[in-house]
């Protein structure tokens, strides 16, 4: 099969395994970490506006590209996926692997790539905050938040912002199911 | 019962054919349309005849392999227009989200009442490997549209749309690709977001299925989404060969593969046959199986054969079913 050179990306894949491969140490990690951009974004932006955002972009390409080979697509959902990034997946999958997963677990685009779901549900297995994260249904990537600082967007609350009409179903649905287990 | 078996089953999503059959509890059977590498539309009719005379609706599928065909909607327009029931099959490969609703749009307004939501296969597995890959929605975002535009009446951007489109949700499954263990999770994601039928990969690996149907029993969603089976006759030893190498996400075990070998080549589409029909009898009896989809690639005449000798005739008891007479003006002409 011919080299994919519109993913060069994930070939080269270089992300740290081992850190990967302890997603309970990098859950504990997230949380801390969240907390500590809740908390200083304002104090950073008060600075410099233009120049926080810059800082953090840079700092998210380097700690998120070399841990989780990031593709900064601006809307983290790391803790969601068992620690693995659904966008270096080739068909940038957010939600579950494809029906294409070749028998020896790898990908069906990149056959010497193993399949970057498979390795996040593993992974996830072995988490304890957000283990069952991965079952939630995850709308479509806003793809105009794509190379911005995803940490600054979860401070701004733009990562988690659905488009009106996914979030006009996703309620109805809410409130059908709490409306079910009421009357179970 | 859940929220999701409560919506399945309160109301008619779409009153298609396939939708009917499957409400009233018999065993569906649905077929694949090979759309031609041909702009006549008579290569269109000419499969859906022998297609239509025994299955309860077809699929047309959208760049098969991301091999150029005729586009699904193509094929369904034609279908819609001779009173056939197809099933769109949508995939995220090739178009984004604002290009997907309209298409659902389109299709629900020229009579289409069935939609298969796909992820797609990538374009490296066809003979364009070139083209740029969209996937800007994945299949489960899709069905969470697609519902939306349903249920809500609105695009993704909110904005209202006069007349919803009635649609029946299907979604696909491949119980024979690892993380064998998510694969019902997964499957009952994908219920959550809004599947109403599954339409599976081939099953060529009866253990497998049944680890499988085991796991979506667990979980409960056999009362909640109609489950179809991917089956379909291999045509020689070569093909068979040929599937589980190169055709994505295909699964055929050592002996399966070993027992068409062994049969002198004359004989190898009979015995392809015959093991497609023992499939079809041997999943039929598990808990929670609603009906089988026919893929027979490029040996459309075989289908027939096929659901006969499985003895899933006669396909037709039109009294047996609820609202006959929207069935019978939709029908097409058979004299």
């Amino acid at each position: 099969m011919q080299a994919n050179t519109q993913m060069p990306e994930a070939h080269r894949a270089p992300g740290s395994e081992w850190l990967k491969n302890h997603p309970k140490f990098l859950e504990v990690a997230y949380v801390i970490s969240k907390r500590l951009i809740v908390w200083s974004y304002p104090l950073m932006r008060r600075l410099n506006p233009r120049v926080a955002e810059r800082a953090l972009v840079r700092s998210e390409e380097l700690v998120k590209g070399y841990v989780f080979n990031c593709q900064m697509c601006g809307q983290c959902i790391l803790h969601s996926t068992g620690m693995t990034c659904p966008m270096t997946c080739p068909k940038n999958l957010r939600n579950c692997p494809c029906g294409g997963v070749r028998a020896n677990v790898h990908c069906e685009v990149i056959p010497e790539l193993p399949c970057v779901w498979v390795q996040a549900w593993e992974r996830s297995r072995h988490m304890l905050i957000y283990a069952d994260q991965i079952n939630v249904v995850q709308p479509p990537v806003n793809r105009a938040l794509q190379n911005s600082s995803a940490w600054a967007n979860m401070v701004k609350g733009l990562d988690v912002k659905t488009p009106r009409g996914w979030e006009l179903a996703a309620s109805v649905e809410c409130r059908a199911q709490s409306a079910a287990t009421v009357l179970e | 019962m859940s929220t999701i078996a409560k919506s399945i089953n309160s109301g008619v999503s779409a009153g298609g054919r396939l939708e009917r059959v499957l409400r009233s509890g018999r065993f569906a059977v649905t077929a694949e349309l090979d759309a031609p590498d041909s702009a006549d539309p008579a290569d269109v009719y000419k499969n859906a005849l022998v297609l239509a005379e025994v299955c309860d609706a077809i699929n047309a599928t959208d760049g098969a392999g991301a091999n150029c065909h005729m586009s699904s909607m193509g094929c369904c327009a034609l279908l819609t227009r001779a009173g056939y029931e197809p099933i769109l099959q949508v995939g995220c490969r090739d178009r984004n989200r604002i290009a997907i609703q309209a298409d659902l749009l389109g299709a629900a307004a020229m009579g289409v009442k069935n939609v298969l939501c796909l992820t797609g296969d990538d374009v490296t597995a066809g003979d364009q490997p070139e083209a740029k890959r969209v996937f800007d929605l994945d299949s489960i975002q899709l069905l969470h549209v697609a519902r939306m535009m349903r249920d809500q009446g609105v695009f993704l951007s909110g904005r209202k749309i006069t007349t919803p489109p009635p649609l029946f949700l299907g979604a696909a499954e491949n119980p024979f690709a690892p993380p064998y263990d998510w694969r019902p999770p997964r499957l009952a994601k994908k219920v959550a977001a809004g599947a109403q039928f599954i339409q599976t990969q081939y099953c060529f690996d009866i253990p497998l299925f049944e680890r499988f149907m085991r796991g979506v029993r667990d979980l409960g969603l056999h009362e909640k989404v109609y489950l179809l089976v991917g089956v379909g006759p291999l045509r020689s030893a070569k093909a068979a060969e040929f599937m589980r190498t190169r055709v994505p996400g295909v699964w055929i075990p050592d002996g399966l593969v070993d027992r068409m070998a062994k049969t002198p080549k004359h004989q190898q589409a009979e015995e392809g046959k015959r093991i497609c029909i023992e499939i079809i009898q041997q999943v039929r009896a598990i808990e929670g199986v609603h009906g089988v989809h026919v893929m027979a690639y490029r040996q459309e005449e075989s289908v027939a054969e096929i659901i006969h000798r499985a003895g899933l005739f006669p396909r037709r008891a039109r009294a047996a079913l609820n609202g006959a007479p929207s069935d019978q003006a939709l029908a097409p002409d058979r004299s």
